[in-house]
């Protein structure tokens, strides 16, 4: 196929992944702090090779408390889906943006509204997690006429062969819901994700990249032994709200890059016992197991 | 004038009626919507669990209610005043009808633990009650709000054996409840149902909620008949999310009876909402003109939801069902006078719909027409707050006097 078909998004992240290279796709809360757009620039520079930015909702019913913290603070200094969506278009970070919002935030713009001002912005994805496949269709239609990747969600609850419906509409890449629950940090991810990407796999070859959950550079290493990428929201926007600015959210940046650099470091980490060799594939399902 | 006779069955693909409704919720939740889905419609067609129901809501539940003709405040109105007394349910309110259905459908999916919101705590203590009865784990939010204002149904919960969690997140009342309940549902749905409390929610909450308020509607009918010999002329129930209204209406909704829903007139989304998603539902919502959730507010922490239930939304832009508010101060004197002339203390919720009747009687109602109101919980746990509400009626001991006040 060529690129075109693609869209830019996935066209951009299937290309970095033809490089041997594992995407990370960190994700900020838009107008959480006076300086999120600076920090979207350090989080680019420090890596990233797609950024999730966030348009908040004042009712985030997937995300945990991190999220749900820098939301109330976004919407009390005043942020408007209108005015995230301008400072991405200003910023031009250079990296690809997926905005991340609720739906009614999207059906109260209007699809094809929201749809073209996102691709006006050089916003070339979006994540909409209220969104399952059976609603889908109006939204999808205005963000494919746009221009715009919709990335969709696949759960450890999903059934297998509704995972291939899913992942033959999601484009950019597929978000591998790492473990039932909202989004915030653990301390340990269980085998969930590896059976969630290992069913994504054997259906598409779209980038997979593996969210919720996913806290710290082990994590995202062992992570990254079977998916392609990994999208690491709460550990980053903790960070910015206890008054980390551009710097701190570089230099976290920066060390989840060094891990998905170096595959076989010389410490694994506590999560990734099994697999010292870091030889993993996609059909190497068990890596995230442990032992 | 008659009425459009329209049927309330079965929604629509994927939950719709009309426009509304829907299954808005994350991939990880939409396997747990669809096997709910399943095992409710199975249940609700297999006679034994119909007959299980039916005889704890009998036996434990204090079912039929009965309709209570208002003799006084009947001539005081100059209309012909019918309650459906949900107040003498087992816990106090209609919520028992869902739970206990609930509950047995828990126990049928072999799940172990209810998770629940409420509001004024209604639900909270039915869930409760319903879980003790069953050997079901409980866990209640309750926005912090109305942890406060409604203290004694916290205390009501524990005593049941339930957690009561209080939610300190959004604008800490109802919506933010449902939130948190849906935040645990997804952490724990292997072994947890979400015994969601109103018509609202994902598909396939809203109909079975009402399916399972339809025992309310159901025996009103008959009872109508019964006395009146007829329906009556105009059927009302407050609305919240709208679950006494939804299985009230149910009953009635082929018939030339005219259906009316009272919202508290600071959180009247019927009336003033705009359509929108949130809680799983595409529905008719307070928001602004970015989409962001609005407060509702009023007396009736029951009623403070920013939506109604999707088929409310439906049955309102087909014409079916007229939705009106009543505000704070219609709705307090409508309390009073239901208790001096008929020795009833409704809760503050359905005294929305008997504000309505009181405000429009000789107005919109036609004098000598019958009314029929689902007085749908009993306001033994609002005589805290109404207290507070008359604290400039009250004199320096305290006291109230006799003939409610106004005696003196």
């Amino acid at each position: 196929m060529n690129a075109v078909s693609y869209g830019v998004m996935e066209t951009h992240l299937r290309r970095l992944r033809g490089d041997g290279r594992k995407l990370l796709v960190p994700y900020i809360t838009g107008g959480m702090t006076e300086d999120w757009v600076e920090c979207l620039q350090a989080v680019a520079d420090a890596g990233a090779d797609a950024i999730e930015v966030g348009i908040p909702f004042s009712d985030p019913m997937i995300d945990g408390p991190v999220i749900q913290e820098a939301s109330v603070r976004a919407l009390d200094r005043g942020t408007t889906p209108v005015g995230v969506i301008d400072a991405v278009a200003v910023a031009d970070i250079g990296v690809p943006v997926v905005a991340m919002t609720y739906y009614n935030v999207v059906f109260r713009m209007g699809h094809r509204r929201m749809a073209r001002s996102l691709r006006a912005a050089g916003i070339t994805g979006a994540l909409v997690p209220d969104l399952p496949l059976e609603e889908l269709d109006p939204w999808a239609a205005e963000a494919g006429h746009a221009g715009v990747a919709t990335v969709l969600l696949v759960a450890p609850s999903t059934p297998e062969e509704r995972v291939a419906r899913i992942c033959a509409r999601s484009h950019g890449f597929v978000y591998a819901v790492a473990r039932m629950g909202v989004t915030g940090e653990r301390e340990t991810l269980g085998t969930e994700a590896t059976t969630v990407v290992r069913r994504i796999r054997a259906t598409t070859d779209t980038p997979v990249c593996v969210g919720i959950g996913v806290s710290t550079p082990a994590q995202a290493r062992a992570v990254c032994k079977v998916a392609d990428g990994v999208v690491v929201g709460s550990a980053l926007v903790r960070r910015l709200l206890e008054g980390g600015g551009p710097d701190a959210a570089g230099e976290f940046v920066s060390s989840l890059r060094a891990a998905l650099d170096d595959p076989d470091p010389d410490d694994p980490a506590p999560e990734d016992p099994a697999n010292p060799a870091g030889h993993a594939g996609p059909g190497d399902g068990e890596a995230l197991a442990g032992s | 004038m008659s009425s459009p006779h329209v049927s309330m069955g079965v929604p629509g693909p994927d939950g719709r009626f009309g426009d509304f409704g829907g299954r808005f919720v994350p991939e990880s939740l939409v396997p747990a919507c669809m096997a709910l889905d399943a095992a409710f419609s199975e249940a609700w067609a297999d006679t034994e669990f119909r007959a299980r129901l039916d005889s704890v809501l009998r036996d434990y539940g204090g079912r039929p209610t009965p309709v209570t003709e208002c003799r006084r405040l009947s001539e005081r109105l100059g209309v012909r005043l019918l309650l459906k007394r949900e107040d003498l349910v087992h816990a106090g309110s209609h919520k028992l009808n869902n739970v206990v259905g609930q509950a047995l459908l828990t126990q049928r999916m072999g799940k172990r633990r209810m998770v629940a919101e409420t509001g004024a705590g209604q639900h909270g203590v039915a869930t409760a009650t319903a879980a003790a009865l069953l050997g079901l784990e409980c866990t209640v939010y309750m926005g912090e709000v109305d942890t406060a204002r409604q203290e004694l149904n916290v205390f009501r919960m524990e005593l049941l054996g339930a957690e009561v969690r209080p939610v300190r997140s959004g604008s800490r009342t109802l919506k933010d409840a449902v939130n948190e309940a849906l935040r645990d549902w997804v952490a724990t749905v292997e072994h947890t149902h979400y015994c969601l409390g109103s018509v609202m929610g994902p598909h396939p909450f809203p109909y079975m909620v009402r399916e399972l308020q339809r025992v309310v509607g159901d025996e009103a009918r008959a009872q109508c008949r019964e006395i009146l010999g007829d329906d009556p002329d105009v059927v009302v129930a407050c609305v919240g999310g709208g679950s006494n209204a939804a299985g009230t209406f149910a009953g009635f909704v082929d018939t030339d009876a005219r259906l009316v829903g009272v919202e508290a007139a600071g959180g009247a989304a019927a009336t003033d909402g705009i359509p929108g998603v949130l809680h799983g539902m595409r529905s008719l919502l307070l928001q602004d003109e970015a989409g962001q959730i609005l407060e509702a507010e009023s007396i009736s922490a029951g009623l403070d939801y920013p939506g109604i239930g999707p088929e409310h939304a439906h049955l309102g832009a087909i014409g079916r069902v007229r939705y009106d508010k009543a505000t704070d101060e219609e709705v307090l004197a409508a309390f009073r006078l239901l208790a001096e002339t008929e020795g009833i203390l409704a809760a503050l919720e359905p005294a929305h719909a008997l504000a309505w009747v009181v405000r429009e009687a000789g107005h919109c109602i036609e004098e000598g027409a019958t009314v029929l109101v689902t007085l749908s919980g009993r306001g033994d746990k609002d005589v805290a707050q109404v207290r507070e509400l008359l604290a400039d009626e009250l004199d320096h001991h305290g006291r109230l006097g006799p003939r409610g006040g106004r005696g003196r």
